[in-house]
């Protein structure tokens, strides 16, 4: 074989195994801390844990049913709030991508997106939280749902604009008006990109912390009420990591681990939506 | 000349400043098929999409001019009204794809919120579906989303949302451009099938095609109206040097 050719394929094979290398490298610190979390927290992981409420200092055992019972309010009043006008943002952007406020609102939404949660956290803090005069779950799932809309508007706007025009014009050729022609042939189109977009955005401030420090504060106590301070998951890990006491902290790592996995299960959610629901035109 | 169903008077249309078509003069005779030709970018499409306003629905674009269906000025009817006398039927074809094929078919009657009682339904898909020679091979599955059939029984499925509608007009923008040649040889069929109850104006870059399947062509240019006659006469004996230089293939 020629000398240069050779040369040639040896830089490819090296380039491949650097790549493939690297790759391996850069999932190996999430790979390390997924089996690190399991480890810690599947031995706190037994149906008291699901069902009792933290126990004071010293007493052995103790489970998260507050935190669970908060965080799934918290997140779901955020989705109620983000999904509805996540999407119909989305929907603008995508239909009237020409107008002058489109092009303002979508870049809104990129800086909205680059806003630190803290940041959120204090200004929904300022705006809700010091006017009512009190913590709350609301307040914390108003601070969430600002931070679900960017993936929301986001992932419905690409989703929409992968729709051809000429489907939309066979509705406008059959006379359908162009509301009807949106509601029931765009947005069915679009449903599994905004459902799974927004599925993706509850998975990733499911383990927000910082908008909720000075808005749901956290609760040692079931509440329901949502006027009223509340816990959630990531805040009892925060809380309990930090103590320093050995029985809060298999808690928090219990709590981690159920957080993971929630996580983790969402995006499989996604994923299945994806990929089932997959519109083909 | 037969009974004329479209009357097209000093019709321009324009994207913003670019005027696209002008001043387009052209009575439509009824259940004929009308072939439109021409090389590309010369406007056949816009033409096409003034006839059902279509071609206002563009941001900028505008029309001006008239057009008459029957004697009625179409800029004056109701949309709805007037974009189910005339049905169009595009390039790709573009069925609803979270509809089956049942739910495509009745789909102008369902999103405009026509109501109709199940065996009115039935009757209304199996009439269509025949007409459109789709329903022998679809009988057995018209619950299934249309978008798993074949392009070129889209395509029919596409024909057929549209004959549902009981059009006068019906407009076909390239149907054929987009398959293999047998689907397009069936297709062709049909148009002949239709023009008894339908007047059929179809674009074609398809000297054969056009040919073969129409009764009149007009061949446009640069956005003008160059030609327009009975199909035969046009091809053995065209009355424009253009027209003749484009049928005998020296350009476009
Ligand atoms: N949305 C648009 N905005 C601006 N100009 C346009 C638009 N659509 C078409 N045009 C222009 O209008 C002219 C006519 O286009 P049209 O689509 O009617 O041509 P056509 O005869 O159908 O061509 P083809 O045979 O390629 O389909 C072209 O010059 C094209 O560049
Ligand atoms: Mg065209």
């Amino acid at each position: 074989m020629d000398k240069a050719i050779k040369l040639r394929f040896y830089k490819d094979r090296i380039f491949k195994s650097g790549i493939i290398l690297l790759t391996v490298l850069s999932t190996l610190p999430l790979l390390l801390i997924l089996f690190y979390i399991v480890k810690q927290g599947i031995t706190s992981i037994n149906w008291d844990f699901f069902i009792n409420l933290p126990k004071p200092v010293g007493e052995k055992g103790g489970g998260i049913i507050n935190a669970l019972i908060g965080s799934g309010i918290i997140v779901f009043c955020a989705s109620l709030m983000a999904i509805p006008f996540g999407a119909l943002a989305g929907l603008y952007l995508s239909e009237y991508n020409r107008d002058k406020l489109a092009y303002w609102v979508g870049l809104c939404v990129d800086v909205l997106q680059g806003i630190p949660s803290i940041v959120l956290g204090i200004i929904i803090y300022l705006w809700v939280v010091k006017p009512t005069g009190h913590f709350s779950a609301l307040s914390g799932s108003i601070a969430l749902a600002i931070m679900m809309l960017p993936p929301i508007i986001k992932s419905t706007e690409e989703t929409l604009k992968l729709i051809p025009v000429t489907i939309k014009e066979a509705s406008l050729a059959l006379g359908v008006p162009y509301y009807k022609t949106i509601l029931r042939i765009i947005l069915p189109m679009g449903l599994n990109g905004i459902l799974s977009g927004s599925i993706l955005s509850i998975s990733r401030v499911a383990g927000e912390t910082a908008p909720l420090l000075f808005t749901a504060f956290g609760n040692p106590f079931i509440n329901t009420n949502i006027l009223k301070p509340m816990s959630s998951l990531p805040l009892l890990i925060y809380n309990y990591a930090g103590s320093a006491y050995e029985d809060w902290h298999k808690l928090a790592w219990g709590a981690s681990f159920v957080l993971i996995m929630s996580i983790l299960f969402l995006n499989l959610v996604t994923k299945i939506l994806e990929r089932r629901w997959r519109i083909q035109f | 000349m037969e009974n004329s169903i479209l009357k097209v008077e000093h019709l321009n249309a324009f994207f913003g400043e670019a005027k696209i078509l002008s001043d387009i003069i052209l009575e439509i005779p009824e259940n004929q098929i009308i072939a439109l030709m021409g090389p590309s970018g010369c406007g056949k499409t816009t033409f096409l999409r003034s006839i059902n306003r279509l071609h206002e629905l563009t941001p900028g674009a505008r029309t001006e001019g008239k057009i008459y269906l029957f004697e009625e000025d179409i800029y004056k009817m109701n949309l709805i009204v007037l974009r189910r006398k005339i049905g169009m039927v595009f390039q790709r074809p573009n069925p609803f794809p979270t509809m089956s094929i049942f739910e495509n078919v009745i789909s102008g009657y369902t999103l405009n919120g026509i109501s109709l009682s199940k065996s009115q339904k039935e009757e209304l898909v199996e009439d269509s579906l025949r007409k459109a020679s789709l329903w022998k091979e679809v009988q057995d599955n018209l619950h299934k989303k249309g978008t798993f059939l074949s392009g070129g029984q889209q395509q029919r499925l596409c024909i057929a949302r549209s004959l549902s509608m009981k059009p006068d007009i019906i407009l076909f923008d390239e149907p054929t451009s987009s398959l293999d040649p047998i689907s397009s040889n069936k297709i062709e069929e049909l148009l002949l099938d239709l023009k008894k109850d339908y007047t059929i104006i179809i674009v074609t870059h398809n000297l054969q095609q056009a040919a073969r399947t129409s009764d009149y062509t007009a061949f446009f240019y640069l956005g003008e109206l160059i030609e327009f006659n009975k199909t035969q006469a046009l091809f053995s004996n065209p009355a424009k040097r253009q027209t003749e230089d484009y049928i005998s293939g020296r350009f476009g």
